[in-house]
């Protein structure tokens, strides 16, 4: 954590003088650190799984609850992702489309393509 | 290309010819129909001079309107060019079956320019969705307004035409993870009903996007409940079964059942195994075309099995 309030800093170090000023100025540092934390776990709280020659990557995902997944595909056919429980079910994803969904419980979702069911994949939220 | 007939292994199409056209996607195949039993009778331009008294049909396939990849930057233009082809045979088909994948993605343009083409020809078209044909925000609702006139659930139906009962499968909807194409319990129920009544020496041509046999389960290419529908059908005498969704020639013949998948229109897709998954295969733009076609079918007078031969857009 140490760590990356130091690269808060030096990131902030690196705006103009003037804004730097500013921001501490309004801030203070101990608030600059909190926000720093906030952004941290909001980036932390967000994982992906790319869908690449029909295949969802990783296969098998593990997140802790509150996590958002995002799905991309980045195949040059529309895909989508479909849960068996029909917890969540995307429309069809053309090239580069995504689909992001929270999951706010614990459990083990499967999901597939709901145009090529032979592509699955798991989320395991803890 | 020379006539061919699938029945006689020794002089028909051969294990080479037949991995060669595996590569294949393609414009159409033209079948005809006389008496009873249907073989095509070639390429398109052949079945034109081989058999002007035959009844004929073409099958189209995956059409996918607005696809714009590095596959082929303009499917319609592709369509176009298959299109041409049947405007300017002399004999016109009686209809076209068009074994789904209209569509990219079931945007309401795509559908209207997929009609604009086809209505072109000036032939009455017979349609089966694709998986690509039902991913509208409503679920199939875009593909049964335009198409699902006279069918039931998903857009299943069946008709006769010269003493053939053709029957149009749907195996695209409610797909189950891990699975292949579906046809479902109640599609399958009205299929046993459809075929009831009929006698054993009805000729029976089922069309439908996945191909109902499991050609390679690894890509999804097969329908889960195949065998089901395929053990209805076995009573009869001459069964042919079109499909597409593979872009590429498949053919096998098994006792009384002619299997058959039609190229696309639009981009071909690799060999089974061939490539780390399916999906748009690129080739060489000058040579596009020779991996894009249609098919004719043709009926004959006989006890031959069904033979079919594609025609590619290459000239």
């Amino acid at each position: 954590m140490r760590n990356l309030i130091v690269r808060f800093c030096s990131r902030l170090a690196r705006l103009s003088l003037g804004r730097a000023l500013v921001v501490a100025m309004l801030l203070g540092p101990v608030t600059g650190a909190t926000l720093a934390v906030a952004a941290v776990e909001a980036q932390d709280a967000t994982k992906a799984v790319t869908i690449d020659n029909f295949t969802f990557t990783p296969p098998e995902l593990t997140v802790a609850v509150g996590t958002t997944v995002k799905w991309v595909n980045h195949d040059d056919i529309p895909h989508s992702v479909v849960n068996k429980d029909k917890v969540f079910r995307s429309k069809a994803l053309d090239t580069d489309d995504s689909f992001s969904y929270t999951f706010a419980s614990a459990g083990t979702f499967e999901y597939f393509c709901g145009l090529h069911p032979h592509m699955t994949g798991k989320i395991i939220v803890k | 290309m020379a006539k061919k007939d699938l029945g006689d292994r020794g002089q028909g199409l051969g294990r080479r010819e037949v991995l060669e056209c595996m590569v294949w996607a393609g414009t159409g195949v033209l079948w005809t129909v006389s008496g009873g039993v249907p073989h095509s009778v070639g390429l398109i331009g052949d079945a034109i001079a081989a058999e002007p008294t035959g009844f004929s049909f073409l099958q189209m396939s995956d059409s996918h309107i607005g696809f714009d990849k590095a596959a082929n930057p303009d499917a319609l233009a592709t369509l176009r060019e298959a299109v041409g082809i049947v405007k300017a045979m002399p004999a016109k088909p009686s209809f076209i079956i068009h074994t789904g994948d209209i569509t990219h993605l079931s945007k309401p343009a795509q559908f209207d320019n997929a009609d604009q083409v086809f209505g072109e020809t000036g032939v009455q078209m017979h349609y089966v969705p694709g998986e690509h044909d039902y991913i509208d925000e409503a679920n199939g609702k875009a593909y049964l307004d335009r198409y699902g006139k006279g069918t039931k659930g998903a857009g299943w139906y069946s008709f006769d035409d010269h003493g053939v009962h053709f029957i149009g499968l749907v195996n695209v909807v409610d797909l189950k993870g891990g699975g292949l194409g579906n046809l479902g319990a109640e599609q399958l129920a009205w299929l046993e009903a459809d075929l009831k009544d009929r006698s054993n020496s009805t000729p029976i041509v089922v069309f439908a996007h996945i191909p109902l046999q499991v050609l390679y389960k690894e890509w999804g290419w097969g329908t889960e409940d195949g065998t089901q529908a395929l053990a209805l059908l076995k009573r009869f005498g001459s069964v042919t079964i079109l499909n597409g969704h593979i872009h590429q020639l498949a053919q096998k013949v098994e006792g009384n059942m002619t299997f058959h998948t039609a190229l696309s229109t639009a981009f071909p897709q690799p060999a089974p195994g061939s490539a780390p998954s399916p999906g748009p295969m690129l080739v060489p733009a000058d040579k596009l075309r020779s991996y894009l076609g249609l098919a004719s079918i043709t009926m004959v007078q006989g006890n031959k099995p069904l033979a079919i031969v594609d025609k590619t857009l290459a000239t």
